[in-house]
């Protein structure tokens, strides 16, 4: 018989009992953060890393004295090295020729990685052609051609923008190919049932597909310009941060060649935060994707 | 006689030297029908709509639509996907006008016109989110709205429903006919689901395995709206479980 059972339903829809306790909500591992908070530990984060820095200076130089305290400066002797070159003037030389080689070089290996991963992404042939190369000489540190560069481009400016184009353009070249290669299958079948040519499908769906993951090779390629830039300005050059550095070395100014490294660090960071804030603007419906998934 | 709208003419398709995936299957399909390809895994339904999109080449055979031979996708067969297909990148009104764009519709022109079938499917308030902050049968209403943007005389639907749960599957199938019967495409409507065909369908086209074939076209003699616990839905949907039933016996143990 089946008439207790639905008078139980109807009993239980009539005095409804009170809802069964919760079992207690564990905290998840992660959590979204407010972003005051995530501000708050960033801006922690950088001080921590300068008191420690202080601290660790302060105590070679009364405590435990390891080094020469010439050696190890702290962070306000760096900084009053970086405003005695910046009130001279000669640190924003130095910055404006890192940053101007920096910049030639990176565009150059953006349009050349973007455009050559577009091409090789869309042809097979091409693709085989031109693979087994790539593959072979991406794995060859930059530095190793850099004095055949200097060789080949001379001393000058040639020389340097030519090694950054190289080194970055890997990066950049590899994750269009990914990108154009990746590109759904299935979305490509929509817009060509929607009545798209070839030639838009490529503008309208396989190159936007690709966006997510060439900015993130430009952004690679923009890290890695910075990151050979001061090789480069090591061997022959007269001016930019990496010449700072080893002109410093020379000299054994300490505080020189540690402010040469934290302006890099300084305008990598910058650099950086400028370019997230492009790709979520131009990412924008992927931002939205990342709240759900 | 009036000419079928589409013709399957003895198409088959192999994709690997020793699987038939489809073989020799032809089928006359009227205009303003709606038919169901039914059948388990593997009997080649999705392939047989493959071809008639054009996304796919038949081995053997060809398939006419309005008489002229397909040999590419087009914008004349609109299809729906199971995994939606809805461009990420752009919301849910621009994919709908992704259609009007390529037939080269002035902004303001492609923009209603987006509108317009935003509305005919229940979205007209979602138009400027995208496809990630809507759910899944949202989603399935977009891509059935960009079908319907540029005006196809086929719709080609490939288990359209079939990620959808249960109830959702079912409200869907309530809208899917009630805009057909305002706008009658032909429709091509593969699944698995015996009941969705039963619902759905004037004609079902039920599919064996091994190779891939048809093995019973059925007409459906019930008129719209249809009641699932009806006696006649009932008993055709019985009949129809008997059909696929054995083509799932002779795949072996699943």
């Amino acid at each position: 018989m089946e008439a207790p059972a639905l008078e139980r339903l109807r009993a239980a829809a009539a005095h409804p009992a009170a809802p069964p306790a919760r079992a207690p909500v564990r905290p998840r591992r992660r959590g979204p953060l407010s972003t005051s908070a995530a501000a708050g530990l960033r801006a922690a984060s950088v001080a921590l890393f300068f008191a420690a820095w202080w601290g660790v200076s302060l105590a070679n130089a009364y405590v435990i004295k390891v080094f020469n305290p010439v050696l190890l400066p702290d962070p306000w002797v760096v900084l009053q090295a970086g405003i005695k070159l910046a009130a001279s003037g000669e640190l924003f030389g130095h910055i404006g020729a890192s940053l101007a080689r920096v910049v030639q070089g990176f565009l150059i290996a953006a349009a050349a990685g973007v455009l050559a991963g577009m091409a090789v992404g869309r042809s097979r042939v091409l693709e085989h052609l031109v693979d087994p190369s790539i593959e072979m000489l991406r794995p060859i540190p930059p530095l190793a051609f850099l004095p055949l560069m200097v060789l080949w481009f001379g001393i000058g400016e040639a020389s340097k923008v030519a090694f950054i184009a190289y080194a970055a353009f890997f990066p950049i070249f590899t994750t269009t190919l990914e990108g154009i290669k990746y590109a759904d299958p299935i979305l490509i079948r929509a817009a060509a049932s929607l009545g798209a040519s070839d030639r838009r499908i490529f503008w309208h769906v396989i190159l936007p597909a690709a966006t997510p993951s060439i900015i993130t090779g430009l952004r690679l390629g923009f890290g890695l310009s910075f990151f050979v830039i001061v090789a480069a300005e090591f061997i022959a050059a007269d001016r930019g941060l990496g010449f700072l550095i080893n002109d410093a070395r020379t000299f054994f100014l300490v505080a020189n060649m540690l402010l040469g490294a934290a302006v890099i660090g300084l305008i990598g960071f910058g650099v950086n935060v400028g370019l997230r804030r492009l790709e979520g603007r131009l990412l924008r419906w992927r931002r939205e994707s990342r709240g759900r998934a | 006689m009036v000419e079928p709208k589409i013709v399957v003419e003895a198409v088959s398709k192999t994709y690997d030297p020793d699987v038939l995936a489809l073989a020799e299957v032809s089928l006359d399909l009227a205009e303003r029908s709606f038919t169901c390809l039914l059948g388990p895994s593997g009997c080649g339904k999705s392939t047989l709509l493959n071809v008639i999109a054009g996304f796919v080449e038949p081995t053997t055979g060809r398939v006419l639509v309005d008489g002229r031979e397909v040999v590419r996708p087009g914008a004349d067969r609109g299809v729906v996907f199971q995994e939606y297909a809805l461009f990420p990148w752009r919301t849910a009104v621009e994919n709908v006008e992704f259609g009007p764009l390529m037939r080269g519709l002035a902004r303001p022109e492609r923009r209603r016109t987006a509108e317009r079938y935003l509305g005919l499917v229940g979205l007209g308030e979602h138009g400027s989110k995208y496809p990630a902050e809507l759910s899944g049968g949202m989603k399935q209403r977009v891509a059935i709205a960009r079908a319907l943007a540029n005006d196809p005389s086929v719709l080609l639907m490939d288990e359209p429903f079939g990620a959808l749960d249960a109830q959702t599957r079912e409200v869907m199938q309530e809208e899917l006919l009630r805009i057909w019967q305002q706008d009658k495409k032909t429709v091509v409507f593969v699944t698995h689901s015996i009941s969705e065909a039963v619902f759905l369908a004037d004609r079902i086209v039920v599919m064996g395995t091994r190779p891939g074939r048809i093995k019973e076209v059925i007409d459906v003699p019930l008129d719209h709206p249809r009641e699932r616990s009806t006696p006649e839905f009932v008993a055709l949907e019985r009949a129809l479980k008997g059909l696929v039933r054995e083509e799932v016996a002779r795949l072996g143990i699943i």
